[in-house]
């Protein structure tokens, strides 16, 4: 459905825009509908501009984004909004994705006001309530009240339920839980999961290993903007090949094992540099390994 | 990471101002900020001056039946029942000049300061919203205008348009003012910009000018009331100065045309008080009171410059 | 039984806002022994920063109400901000949430060590050889004091904070959410590094606040969690994770997604509700609303006791 090749994105900075930041290098994977798939990535790693080059909120340097085998980068203002029918985000900082000074079901009516301008109040109103449900949220509780009256976990629900609205196929999700209490995470975890029921592909950007390997299908390990890792999610963490995704494993703090408890390989050189060209180890699960010389 | 265990401090602590980390309703916003605005002795204060001089604008020419310019009286007349502000040199009557100056005072000041305010707007936006190419064309069109010698600019038209009125001076002082305006914008615009329901704004379709329109500059909103009413102070005060020294309109009567007659009839060595101290004063309290306004404006709208 | 370094009774702490007083932290009990990492968890709201600000004195918007602190046997002032300043650095120390983002960028780092050292009454020179040492230990080099924050990376910055905040020996340290803005592997590397700081000696007791528990596990002896401003439960480590008593404990720990469980497999539940307002808490626990145990004993506040050696909590059905 989604497919990323060869993606590449890089940044102009400095003064005057002289030297080149590479945010993304050479990035391919696949999301099918109904698959979750992890980015997984520390700072800097490039997952949150992969997300944004999706998303068509920033372009693409090089190399082919498409959906459904039409190119996504090349897509004009208008066709834009109806790429925007399949493919929607959901950002980390629930705070910041809602506009302080209106309240919060505001975001509905952007989205009315753009897809929707002849559908009828009533008709509106229960598709509103129907997408509501489908995220757990009782309308009563949380239309009309300002962002700062709701809880963080609400706000996000919230906006899933919005993109629900539009009927998508693709949604991005780019660390959406992360500043999330802990007992509401998992709801929020939980709804992402249950949507793969209805077909639609996610896009599930973070940080932390654990969550990843709790819903994802498939797993993308990215550092310094390239993959070094992929594939399915058991394989990837149960038999973790590459020396990166090895110390990644390795560091994540568990509850019940300790960290000296855990095997890691010894300051394994992971590399600096170097292009990396994928290499596929078993079906399926490709590690990149460094070119030397 | 988590939002800070402060959340509940945020939730009961008071309104923040336009462009800070999301966490404050709009209308809690408004609702608090009229609550403080109306304590704000400096706000109070600064703006019933203005009102007050508004109202004798209105209401000063329709006490009189003479034009500010008719000789309606012997020359040179101390303050009177008769007038209020005695006469100039000529016979003149200068409270009916007062009053009349006064509307054109306001008159330069609201189209003025307008006219700055839309294109500083437009430029600001365009800029701090847009990036790139856009972003350095206009940043070089802001410095050029911020280097122009408007002194020399306004005597070479000056040279050339023998009769002038208040509205092109108006829109002159209009071209010239907007700069500043036009970078703090730009500046926060930029930060506004990143904010992520500017990115969901654009997710759900809508173009970037409604964008501006609808999600940034409400957030700016005070910076904006308080930019125009410096604007309006500062076309006030220009004006006032291009009229003094013979640059204003050609025709009509202003409070800085005023001065350039007392001073030109040598109404300072004759103690001819009652012609310049009018408009003087006039011109100093009305832009005084302004920016008097300005500062509480600010302590109303941002929480920290509050005295609790 | 080691000794015990900190000690704190009855503490109440409040905020004094617009709308009336927040009730941060509601009388709270607890002990801190010689030694110990002690791991103070909780999720956002719960008190756990306030705790640690009230310990130091920090922040201007906090009114002492009631309780008392005690380390090593000496009261600590802590409703005086004045007079806390003969203990802050060198009794008692923190480590507070940003302090990484917080160092004056126009300052060469070890001109703000210098400085810091100096409004202290302590000479730069006297522990300049200290500083090396433990610039050594935590791995950075020594030309980071030639630097300006902006050159250095997060991890760099949160370790260069953390030898400042014990170059004077502190008894208690206090670190505010240290890993929560690090990726990953600078994580592990600066949280073990706290518990190098505790076994060479240059703190005695610390308190590590976090909301990640798993952390918390890695690297504390003990861990204590607060919900809405009161003490829910404090045991040994191992305790708490493999048998908490408090159902909120029982639930966060449940809640906490880990590598090897995956959806299909075991699907996890969250805790539904949100935690009460602090300006009006409600009578008795607070938990009330939340808690799949609650029965009508709940309506009068469960007192935080003793159950068994070292493990404490605050519900009616465990004790």
């Amino acid at each position: 459905m989604l497919k990323l090749e060869r993606v590449t994105k890089v940044y102009k900075v400095g003064v005057f825009g002289g030297r080149d930041l590479t945010a993304v290098r050479d990035v391919s994977f696949e999301v099918r509908p109904g698959e979750v798939v992890s980015l997984i990535g520390e700072s800097g790693s490039g997952k949150t501009t992969i997300g944004k080059l999706v998303l068509r909120l920033a372009s693409i340097s090089g190399g082919a984004i498409t959906l459904d085998g039409v190119d996504v980068a090349t897509v004009g203002r208008r066709d834009l909004k109806d790429y925007y029918r399949k493919v929607q985000g959901v950002f980390q900082d629930p705070f910041s994705s809602y506009n302080p000074i209106f309240k919060a079901d505001r975001v509905f009516a952007m989205v009315k006001d753009g897809y929707f301008p002849g559908v009828g109040v009533k008709e509106w109103r229960r598709r509103l309530d129907a997408s509501l449900e489908a995220v757990r949220l009782d309308p009563g509780q949380v239309l009309h009240k300002y962002p700062h009256q709701l809880s963080g976990g609400q706000l996000q629900r919230l906006l899933i339920a919005r993109a629900l609205l539009l009927d998508i196929r693709l949604l991005v999700a780019d660390e959406v839980i992360s500043m999330l209490d802990a007992s509401t995470r998992i709801d929020v975890l939980n709804l992402l999961a249950d949507l793969k029921a209805r077909g639609l592909g996610i896009l599930f950007i973070t940080h932390d290993l654990s969550l990843g390997n709790y819903v994802s299908d498939t797993t993308v390990i990215l550092r310094r903007g390239a993959v070094v890792e992929m594939g399915p999610t058991d394989r990837v963490f149960g038999n973790p090949l590459h020396p990166y995704t090895k110390r990644l494993l390795a560091s994540v703090p568990q509850l019940h094992r300790k960290w000296h408890e855990v095997e890691a390989e010894p300051h394994a050189s992971d590399g600096n540099g170097g292009r990396p060209t994928p290499a596929t180890v078993e079906e399926d699960h490709f590690v990149a390994w460094e070119e030397r010389g | 990471m988590t939002v800070s265990d402060q959340e509940d401090l945020a939730a009961a602590a008071p309104a923040a101002p336009a462009v800070t980390p999301a966490t404050v309703a709009g209308v809690r916003a408004s609702r608090e900020a009229l609550y403080f605005a109306r304590r704000n002795r400096k706000l109070v204060i600064g703006l019933g001056v203005v009102l007050l001089f508004l109202v004798v604008a209105i209401v000063g020419p329709l006490l009189t039946e003479h034009g500010p310019n008719e000789y309606v009286g012997p020359p040179a007349q101390r303050p009177s029942a008769r007038f209020w502000f005695g006469t100039t040199m000529f016979g003149q009557d200068v409270f009916a000049q007062f009053t009349h100056g006064l509307r054109s005072t306001f008159l330069v000041g609201v189209l003025g300061g307008g006219l700055a305010a839309v294109i500083g707007m437009l430029i600001g936006f365009s800029a701090g919203y847009r990036g790139g190419l856009v972003d350095e064309v206009l940043n070089m069109v802001t410095n050029v205008v911020l280097v122009i010698p408007t002194l020399a600019v306004l005597l070479v038209i000056a040279a050339y348009l023998r009769v002038r009125g208040v509205v092109p001076e108006a829109l002159f002082i209009g071209l010239f003012s907007w700069p500043w305006v036009a970078r703090a914008i730009r500046a926060q615009t930029f930060s506004l910009r990143s904010r992520e329901y500017v990115d969901l704004a654009r997710l759900s379709g809508l173009s970037g000018p409604k964008i501006v329109l609808n999600e940034v500059a409400p957030n700016m909103s005070s910076y904006l009331f308080m930019t125009f009413i410096l604007l309006f102070g500062g076309a006030v005060l220009i004006a006032a100065t291009l009229d003094f020294i013979g640059l204003g309109p050609t025709e009509g009567i202003s409070l800085g045309l005023m001065m350039n007659n007392a001073v030109l009839w040598s109404a300072l060595p004759l103690g001819m008080w009652w012609w310049f101290v009018p408009p003087g004063l006039g011109i100093t309290i009305i832009v005084g009171a302004l920016y008097i306004m300005n500062v509480g404006l600010d302590e109303v709208f941002n929480p920290k410059l509050r005295e609790m | 039984m080691s000794t015990v370094s900190l000690r704190v009774e009855h503490l109440r702490v409040w905020y004094r806002t617009l709308r009336g007083d927040v009730q941060a932290l509601d009388d709270v009990t607890f002990t801190v022994a010689d030694g110990e990492i002690m791991g103070l968890a909780g999720e956002s709201g719960c008190g756990k920063s306030t705790l640690g600000k009230s310990l130091i004195r920090l922040d201007g918007r906090m009114r002492h109400i009631g309780g008392a602190v005690e380390l090593d046997g000496k009261e600590l002032p802590v409703w005086d901000s004045a007079k806390m300043n003969g203990f802050r650095f060198k009794e008692v120390s923190i480590i507070p949430q940003y302090a990484m983002s917080a160092m004056n960028p126009t300052r060469k780092v070890g001109r703000m060590v210098a400085e810091l050292l100096e409004s202290r009454g302590v000479g730069f020179d006297t522990v300049r050889d200290e500083l090396r040492r433990r610039l050594d230990l935590v791995e950075l080099p020594q030309e980071v004091l030639e630097r300006h924050p902006i050159e250095l990376s997060g991890g760099m910055k949160q370790r260069m904070v953390m030898v400042l905040s014990t170059l004077l020996n502190p008894s208690l340290l206090v670190a505010d959410e240290v890993t929560s803005a690090l990726d990953v592997s600078t994580q592990k590397a600066v949280a073990e590094t706290l518990v190098g700081f505790r076994d060479r000696g240059f703190v005695k007791s610390m308190i590590v606040i976090t909301h990640d528990v798993s952390l918390a596990y890695q690297i504390a002896d003990s861990i204590m969690v607060m919900y809405a401003g009161k003490l829910a439960e404090k045991a040994p480590t191992d305790v708490l994770v493999g048998s908490p008593s408090h159902p909120y404990t029982q639930l966060l720990i449940s809640s906490l997604p880990e590598v090897g469980v995956r959806y299909a497999d075991r699907r996890l539940t969250g805790i539904p509700g949100k935690p009460p307002s602090l300006l009006n808490p409600p009578v008795g626990c607070r938990f009330r609303d939340r808690c799949p145990l609650a029965f009508d004993k709940c309506v009068e506040e469960p007192p935080f006791v003793e159950v068994e050696r070292d493990h404490f909590v605050a519900c009616w059905k465990a004790i």
